[in-house]
């Protein structure tokens, strides 16, 4: 059992479990049901319903003028977004998968993100792009990508991704409201884990890391589809003495300074988390901004546990390539606890 | 907001996919009248507001490059001799029509309304656009190639959703039909019925290299029957053609018809931009005999020949010209000063603590600047 599905206990009795993919299709439903200007549309989200079901039942609920097939084209999928956007709708696309989402590359960096700045704040594009993205399911190549530094390198953008059927709803529901272009993150291995949570998108979660597991000695930040691996890990590290707490991001940009660094200059130690490649990766980002803001707290080096610099593996070698409970525990051992244990008695 | 209600209609009719092996013309080069089976001659008014338009672009032009070598402009592409492209294709467009232009049609975007120092703001390096898209619906001149012929059908199959009659008119060259973005917006345009047109000035250079390296094609309009989409071939120094076939495929778009790729054949008479050296690529005789082919003197002569404008109202023409001329010259030859707080004012709707945090850095080192300014003094 990991540590995410020890969580349904918590939440409060009455409430049925909700999956990540439900609950997102929940929000698709909610936001088409109160804003006529949103329109949902990509690669077979109509009739099927979405490679993942996460648009399941929309076409026949809104009909086919708000939620559409469109040609198989990437690219023309955001471009027409673009300017059903300028023309005052709120189109919520879906690319079908992280790696197809790369035809759209152009269209997303040159005019998605830049638009708003390019007119002084004349032409905004409240547009949503659904990405599935990650491993971890067994994908073959070009369907496991995370593709998340490309976006998050891209000023304009905003990239969040959740973890929880909870947060999914939330977010998605904010960042359907977001009057800029979201580009939204969502882990495919997380698909089909369930919280029994009340779907509720009042407490504004798109631009706010959460704290999800409390500790005093390690901050262990992660997001998408690593956060059930970094509480897996954080329960395990308890059990070997070390308090650890566990920060989901959330929003990847922007970044919530505030709330990682207020947990990272209490622990003194931080390990990022990802699935991402390493090289140009989005810890590095991490990792040199908590040296700028918190290198006096710090008793040891910010380390990293992340994919290796390599194209995304096969099936059967995939295990190798992911974060795992023991790489992030791994990890918390090599923080430079004796050490620091000397330094801390020494004042 | 108007509701989001209805499905897409079908198709309408069908409608000849193939372009006409030679170019639809109204008048000669000679500006003789041609007769044609295809295309209305416009009105008499509309042709003198065509040639009015058209003379004023051409000396919009000639002072945008001249801005260029004053340092007042960081680099201009001129579309001298695409007047008849640039003015017949804008005027053809109704007020509720969207245009979507390239970096190379500021003399269209002039015509549709927006003012000429707005447009040239780009280009005098002050800011990436300088103009409210909205105010004429003038999207922001695109320079990725074709990137905004997407925009053109998102904002057109909108407006089919919402229920107004507005056509899209995305301005493509001959370069841009090789890039992807293109295509896809065909197909997108034509499986979606959506009220589009596709006005393709081939100039016949894509900076340096002549559209026989681009296209195979019989003719750049022919690529439109691959998509279901009727594709029209036009003189494009021909001002009354250019107008027709726009207005015709304005007119079916708004009709429920659909898309139309019109192929204009015209000349850039100028090189790329001021930057480049156009007699690496094209020999002098064959600008000479495109001379020949001039769009303005064309329509000139036909207005001439019908008693439609006199020897005193083409004089009282260039003197307005010369005038507008000088008014954009004595607008442009001022310093500005954009302010350096606007780099970060609109990269979100709200911007976001990191950015303020530069933008306050950025503030002090500027102030810092000053203050040994100051001191120095």
């Amino acid at each position: 059992m990991t540590a995410l599905a020890e969580r349904e206990i918590r939440t409060p009795a009455g409430v049925s479990p909700v999956t990540m993919a439900a609950a997102l299709n929940r929000a698709l439903a909610d936001a088409l049901r109160d804003d006529e200007t949103v329109l949902v549309f990509g690669e077979d989200v109509a009739a099927l319903g979405g490679v993942f079901r996460v648009t399941d039942g929309l076409a026949a609920a809104f009909g086919e003028a708000r939620v559409f097939d469109t040609p198989l084209a990437e690219s023309g999928i955001v471009g027409t977004a673009i300017g059903m956007a300028m023309n005052g709708l709120r189109p919520v696309v879906e690319m079908q998968f992280d790696a197809f989402a790369y035809p759209a590359f152009e269209q997303i960096t040159s005019h998605l993100a830049k638009l708003r700045n390019r007119t002084r704040g004349r032409v905004g594009l409240p547009i949503v792009i659904r990405i599935p993205y990650g491993g971890g399911i067994g994908g073959v190549e070009h369907h496991c990508d995370s593709s998340e530094a490309y976006y998050t390198h891209t000023a304009g953008l905003r990239v969040v991704t959740p973890a929880t059927p909870g947060d999914a709803y939330a977010l998605l529901r904010q960042a359907i409201d977001c009057p800029d272009p979201v580009i939204f993150l969502e882990p495919k291995r997380r698909y089909w884990s369930k919280e029994t949570t009340v779907l509720d998108h009042t407490a504004s979660v798109i631009d706010r890391a959460a704290v999800r597991r409390p500790g005093t000695d390690v901050t262990l930040i992660a997001y998408g589809g690593t956060l059930g691996t970094a509480l897996d890990a954080a329960a395990e590290a308890q059990e070997n003495g070390h308090s650890v707490e566990v920060i989901d991001l959330r929003s990847l940009s922007p970044f919530d300074d505030d709330t990682v660094t207020a947990s990272v200059r209490r622990t003194g130690r931080a390990v990022v988390v990802h699935e991402a490649s390493r090289f140009c990766g989005y810890g590095a980002e991490v990792a040199a901004r908590l040296s700028e803001q918190c290198f006096h707290y710090l008793e040891a080096p910010v380390l990293r546990v992340t994919g290796f610099d390599i194209p995304y593996p096969p099936p059967h070698l995939e295990q190798h390539h992911l974060p795992s409970v023991d790489r992030i525990l791994d990890a918390i051992d090599r923080l430079q606890w004796c050490e620091t244990s000397t330094m801390k008695a020494a004042g | 907001m108007t509701a989001v209600t209805g499905a897409v209609p079908s198709r309408a009719k069908r409608r000849r996919l193939l372009p006409t092996k030679t170019p639809l013309a109204l008048l000669g080069t000679d500006g003789q009248p041609v007769h044609s089976t295809d295309l209305d001659m416009p009105g008499d008014d509309v042709l003198v507001r065509l040639h009015r338009q058209m003379v004023l672009g051409r000396r919009f032009d000639t002072q945008a490059t001249a801005l260029t070598k004053q340092g007042r402009l960081a680099v201009y592409p001129s579309a001298r001799g695409q007047e008849a492209g640039e003015i017949g294709a804008v005027a053809a467009l109704r007020p509720q029509d969207w245009l979507f232009p390239t970096y190379r049609d500021s003399m269209a975007v002039v015509a549709r309304g927006v003012d000429p120092v707005e447009v040239l703001v780009l280009l005098r390096g002050d800011w990436h656009c300088g103009y409210d898209p909205y105010a004429h619906r003038v999207a922001p001149q695109c320079t990725p190639l074709a990137t905004n012929a997407p925009h053109a059908v998102g904002v057109a199959h909108a407006a089919r959703l919402k229920g107004e009659d507005t056509v899209a008119l995305v301005m493509l060259g001959d370069g841009a039909t090789s890039e992807g973005d293109t295509h896809t917006a065909l197909n997108f345009a034509a499986v979606w019925n959506s009220p589009v047109v596709f006005f393709v000035q081939n100039n016949g250079y894509a900076i340096s290299v002549p559209v026989a390296k681009q296209s195979a094609a019989p003719s750049l309009a022919h690529k439109g029957i691959g998509y279901g989409i009727p594709g029209m071939l036009v003189d494009g120094n021909d001002p009354a053609a250019v107008y027709a076939a726009v207005r015709r495929a304005v007119e079916s778009a708004a009709g429920g018809a659909g898309p139309t790729l019109i192929e204009a054949l015209t000349y850039r008479m100028e090189a790329h931009t001021n930057a480049d050296d156009a007699a690496r690529y094209r020999p002098e005789a064959e600008v000479r005999k495109w001379l020949a082919r001039d769009p303005v003197t064309r329509i000139r002569q036909y207005l001439l020949d019908q008693g439609l404008v006199d020897a005193a109202a083409l004089s009282a023409l260039d003197a307005e010209a010369e005038e507008q001329a000088g008014e954009l010259r004595r607008r442009m030859n001022t310093d500005t000063v954009p302010d350096p707080a606007d780099l970060f004012r609109f990269v979100y709707a709200e911007p976001t603590p990191a950015l303020r945090r530069q933008q306050q850095r950025l503030a002090a080192e500027l102030e810092e600047l000053r203050d040994e300014a100051g001191e120095v003094r």
